[in-house]
């Protein structure tokens, strides 16, 4: 199982992920009309790529929008997720060593101890965003059964990765596991609301380039 | 009965039309009507997929359900953080449903989705600043308006506004006559204390052209002659065109963006038949929103850009007293706390916060800020058409009072408002609330305070 999940269906769902993302944000920005919108967006490029920069910059940072300053509990959850699942799988020593073996290349890696608390910190921000999910009627209202089973699934990519890391008992069926969540995330990343991957930064840029070009960026910054 | 008289798919094309509909007293036959309104799914979803691209298309399918919009809404803040006002909650359940459905939806559905898009958003746009992907429910609110106006499902009072566009290329019946004699007696009136006061009607090639909400022509003309007392004591070479002087949109409330396009051609062609160097905006949101922000587009400008610049009245104001063309009397500035409303579409949807700023600079000893302020203020609670809709009166009434909280919390009974719709929210917050304060235009607080140059005054 495990070598059948690390072999050829391990490049088949990189090859899905990158093609498939890459035609998500061709066509979300092919889709883009500038009646439609109303946004000027090639005669005004300049004011639309200082307002992205500047929409896409400000909301990266923790902290960095009035948004996030309003919600600062569920700020620290969000980020320490997704800075945990996407940082410490790029830069993992387990990682490292599987990209060394498979395609020759020596890839940096972090220190295992900052991967493990960067990792638990996922995890716990993950739980919390499912209680905040659960206990709160505003965000109860809008959920549904694939909010949840997406958490579900990025909640055990972590904590199979965690235990596999540490346990070796049972080993191989913690690390199977692990690789199965993985590849499904690849696999299915284009084609869910795990596309937010790029999608993120595509929305941030229209908006971006919206405030730049039309709603007063040719006279002054946006606040985000 | 798929088609009423009065509630229809087709928009008003003639006085007749219009008529009917103003006989028909808050609109009981119309709405009476609406229950019984075909619904055109294969017409409705031909124009979906026709209109949603991929910015809506994306913003609708990508939404984390994560309920930071929740606390942006100001809707949903005073009805006791009711769920079903959650801004994503809101367009979900009916843009989302349509958009699902492929139009196949009820008569009931279309019902509750007007009342949605017109009583629980006022497009103000303040959840797209709070939302992490940028989602803009409010210019999806806008959209969804578009696509219930094409059905025929739009409230009574837009449907008359619209209408009135489309006839008199202004949201009231006045025609250019009237505008014009309006002027020429509210200048004679005015000359014995303003000799040589003029409004300079059709001048070519002026530094200013200024354009007006129709109210002002129907029903405050004396808000026009403050703008032209004002323009007289700055010295500005400004005009007004006797054809194309009406910057508001109901249409942009309403959704009818075929009338829209009709209101800025009107408008921009004054600016090309006149060729003056800048427009003054009077003190009006959605006016400015519609002719200076949204316009261009309607018109199918590609640099997004109307024929020439535009200012909102607050601009002018504040370039004028930075410049020392108006100058105030310092024992004449204002002296008890005062705060100021600036509207959306201006502040949020057009980066001018820093315009009232400087004239409370000039004009107040105790400005106080409001909070949330600048891009972040909340609505007045009267946006996007809400103010004027009888059949959402008491939603709106419980809307205001975001903005008397805000209000009392700054301390000052004194509420500057360069927007109608915000001065006519403030003026029901008033009457419905009680909570002792006075508000104001910035044009008639201006004209008390300014230094009038001696030539200008009446020779004794």
């Amino acid at each position: 199982m495990y070598e059948i999940l690390t072999g050829p269906l391990l490049w088949i769902a990189f090859a899905v992920f990158f093609v498939g993302l890459t035609v998500r944000v061709v066509l979300y920005f092919r889709g883009l009309d500038w009646r439609l919108d109303r946004v000027a967006y090639r005669p005004q490029m300049k004011y639309g790529i200082r307002g992205a920069v500047r929409s896409v910059y400000s909301w990266l940072l923790p902290f960095g929008t009035h948004g996030w300053r309003a919600k600062p509990i569920y700020t620290l959850m969000f980020f320490a997720l997704h800075i945990g699942v996407v940082i410490v799988p790029l830069f993992l020593e387990g990682h490292a060593v599987m990209i060394k073996n498979g395609l020759g290349i020596n890839w940096p890696a972090m220190p295992q101890i900052l991967a493990d608390v960067l990792s638990i910190a996922a995890l716990l921000g993950g739980l919390g965003i499912v209680v905040r999910r659960m206990l709160l009627p505003e965000v109860r209202i809008l959920t549904n059964i694939n909010d949840m089973l997406l958490l579900a699934l990025i909640l055990t990519l972590l904590a199979s990765g965690i235990v596999a890391a540490h346990n070796p008992v049972h080993y191989s069926f913690w690390i199977t596991l692990h690789v199965a969540c993985g590849v499904t995330v690849l696999l299915t990343a284009p084609f869910t609301r795990l596309a937010h991957i790029v999608l993120f930064f595509c929305t941030r840029i229209q908006l971006g380039m919206d405030f730049g070009i039309k709603r007063g960026g040719m006279k002054t910054n946006f606040d985000w | 009965m798929p088609e009423g008289t009065l509630c229809n798919k087709k928009p008003v094309s003639t006085k007749e039309e219009l008529n009917a509909l103003l006989a028909d007293s808050n609109g009981r036959t119309y709405y009476a009507e609406m229950e019984e309104l075909e619904v055109d799914s294969d017409a409705l979803w031909a124009l979906i997929q026709k209109t949603l691209k991929s910015r809506t298309k994306t913003w609708l399918d990508i939404c984390a359900h994560c309920g930071l919009c929740a606390d942006s809404c100001f809707l949903y803040s005073v009805n006791g953080r009711d769920p079903k006002q959650v801004p994503s909650y809101k367009i979900q359940s009916t843009l989302g449903e349509i958009v699902k459905k492929q139009g196949k939806v009820s008569n009931e559905f279309m019902r509750m989705c007007m009342d949605t898009a017109w009583s629980k958003c006022t497009c103000c746009n303040r959840c797209g600043s709070f939302c992490p992907y940028g989602i803009d429910m409010g210019v999806m609110f806008s959209y969804l308006r578009g696509l219930l106006h094409s059905q025929g499902f739009v409230p009574w009072e837009l449907k008359i506004g619209s209408g009135m566009h489309r006839l008199f290329r202004a949201q009231m019946d006045v025609t250019v006559e009237e505008f014009v004699d309006t002027c020429e007696w509210m200048v004679d009136e005015a000359l014995e204390e303003w000799p040589c006061l003029e409004i300079p009607v059709d001048k070519e090639d002026a530094d200013i052209i200024y354009m007006i909400n129709a109210r002002e022509a129907k029903h405050y003309p004396e808000d026009i002659v403050e703008a032209a007392i004002l323009f007289h004591i700055a010295g500005e070479n400004w005009t007004m065109p006797s054809d194309g002087w009406e910057m508001t949109s109901l249409s942009m409330f309403a959704g009818d963006w075929e009338a829209c396009k009709m209101q800025v051609d009107t408008v921009y062609e004054s600016m090309e038949r006149l060729r003056p160097k800048r427009m003054v905006a009077t003190e009006c949101g959605h006016a400015y929103r519609a002719t200076v922000i949204e316009g261009p587009y309607w018109a199918g400008r590609p640099d997004g850009k109307p024929p020439v610049e535009c200012l909102h009245y607050v601009e002018w104001v504040a370039e004028a007293l930075e410049s020392g063309k108006l100058r105030i009397d310092p024992s004449k500035r204002i002296k008890e706390p005062v705060t100021v409303q600036d509207s959306c579409n201006y502040v949020r949807n057009a980066g001018l916060r820093d315009c009232t700023r400087i004239i409370m600079k000039h004009m107040a000893e105790d400005f106080r800020e409001m909070a949330p302020n600048k891009e972040h203020n909340y609505c007045c609670g009267g946006g996007g058409g809400f103010n004027g809709i009888g059949r959402y009166r008491k939603q709106r009434n419980v809307a205001l009072r975001m903005k008397r909280e805000q209000i009392l919390a700054t301390g000052a009974k004194f509420v500057i408002a360069p927007c109608h719709n915000c001065w006519d929210a403030i003026r029901d917050l008033e009457e419905e609330y009680e909570i002792g304060i006075k508000w104001s235009f910035l044009k008639p607080l201006l004209i008390k305070m300014v230094e009038v140059p001696e030539h200008l005054l009446p020779q004794e």
